[in-house]
């Protein structure tokens, strides 16, 4: 049911280094990075199809690759999926010709703009909040996308089933389980949700610790 | 390593080193005219030298030195952080949480990386790493150990797991004793790692 990126609350990780603090700890990386927006600069993908890609790795490379290494398979994959890049071109790492979409490809003159400009998404076009703060709710079990069998979603497994109580209101959001699979932006009322870490963990957290997430109307329930 | 071709994972018909990899994407994309190497270059400046914590610790500096900033940040942050010029990819819905004396907070995303881009730049490694994303919503006072900080028992701590398009920036508490300095002065003592809440203001004890 889950995926391998799902893996809050997971046993056996060891410690975290904070001495690996580097934002680019190779050129590479910066490379990796700069080539991920660029490409996404396209259109040809969103931001929830992105980090599906990524999700969909099989396990066994999600694991061995390090964190830019995934951005730069899954940007793989997608430029094939879509038609961008052929498998050929892939292999031989060149070129049979100039794309359909060159007209589209970003400008160094036009990255400040691009990048301060973002990609809002929040929706004013939604069903009304069903949910205030300090009301009692219950997320969805099991943590799955209900209109893709194996799709994306957002609500990780370690939320799923318990109850919280909604403490923000974010108005309306893109619904990332239906924005990932081309079926539109549905966008649905967002809240931050508080859960007891005692509920989440048991009794090995902190009686009074608390996680809270942002959860879409659609996974929750009244409680 | 497995060069033959899947379908569904295209990526492994690139080549096993990274370096490598990178560079042939970009080159195939170049000769397609779909990337400006230029264009990537200044993508690679911005978030160096333009874009990081520094935009961060300006906030920070300035909620703690001005109520009426605070107070309005707490409430609606995006018009202000508009102002400030600090609006942005990845920042487009910010959130303020600040740490007081009762509650401590911090910021992970366990699904991703998702982070504040125009408040602290690109996340450094820790933050992505599978450590910190998997432990921190489960045991966030070892975590902060391993960081140096220890909390007190008495103290709760709200740990942020990042799950849609909303980012959060922690205000860590302002440490006594400086009441007399300026916003620059104070700027200096607020790190990356407090703004997520793995670090107290320089100067602060738990």
């Amino acid at each position: 049911m889950s995926r391998v990126h799902d893996m809050g609350g997971r046993y056996g990780d060891g410690a975290v280094d904070p001495s690996d603090s580097a934002t680019f700890a190779q050129d590479w990386h910066a490379r990796a990075m700069a080539l991920t927006l660029a490409a996404g600069a396209l259109g040809q993908w969103n931001i929830d199809v992105s980090r599906h890609a990524r999700e969909a790795l099989s396990p066994k490379d999600y694991s061995r690759f390090t964190y830019y290494e995934k951005w730069l398979a899954a940007m793989a994959d997608m430029l094939v999926h879509q038609g961008v890049v052929t498998p050929e071109e892939l292999s031989t790492g060149h070129a049979t010709g100039v794309s359909d979409l060159a007209s589209r490809a970003l400008k160094a003159d036009a990255v400040a703009g691009v990048l301060a400009k973002g990609s809002p998404y929040q929706r004013t076009d939604a069903e009304p909040a069903a949910f205030r703060p300090g009301d009692t709710v219950r997320t969805r079990r099991p943590a799955r996308n209900v209109m893709v069998t194996g799709g994306h979603t957002r609500l990780p497994s370690y939320a799923a089933g318990m109850p919280g109580q909604v403490v923000l209101r974010h108005g309306a959001h893109v619904l990332p389980d239906a924005n990932a699979h081309g079926q539109g932006e549905s966008p649905e009322p967002l809240y931050a949700v508080a859960f007891s870490a005692r509920d989440l963990w048991g009794d090995e957290a902190s009686v009074q610790d608390e996680v809270i997430l942002d959860l879409w109307q659609s996974y929750l329930e009244p409680a | 390593m497995p060069h033959d071709h899947d379908p569904d994972h295209p990526h492994a018909l690139l080549p096993p080193d990274p370096a490598l990899r990178v560079k042939a994407l970009e080159t195939i994309l170049t000769e397609k005219g779909l990337i400006d190497p230029a264009a990537l270059d200044e993508i690679i400046d911005t978030y160096e030298h333009k874009i990081g914590p520094q935009n961060g610790a300006k906030v920070v500096a300035r909620m703690w030195s001005d109520p009426q900033f605070r107070a309005a940040m707490l409430d609606d942050p995006m018009p202000l952080l508009d102002d400030m010029g600090f609006y942005g990819r990845q920042g487009e819905h910010m959130v303020i949480v600040e740490n007081t004396p009762e509650v401590h907070n911090v910021v992970v995303c366990t699904l991703c990386s998702c982070y504040p881009w125009p408040l602290l730049g690109i996340p450094p490694g820790w933050y992505k790493s599978d450590a910190y994303r998997s432990r921190v919503v489960r045991e966030p006072r070892k975590v902060l150990a391993e960081f140096g900080v220890d909390l007190p028992e008495d103290k709760k701590v709200r740990v942020w797991d990042s799950t849609a398009e909303i980012r959060y920036l922690v205000v860590p508490e302002r440490p006594s004793g400086t009441d007399g300095l300026s916003e620059t002065e104070l700027e200096a003592l607020v790190s990356r790692d407090s703004m997520i809440g793995t670090a107290l203001a320089k100067g602060l004890k738990a």
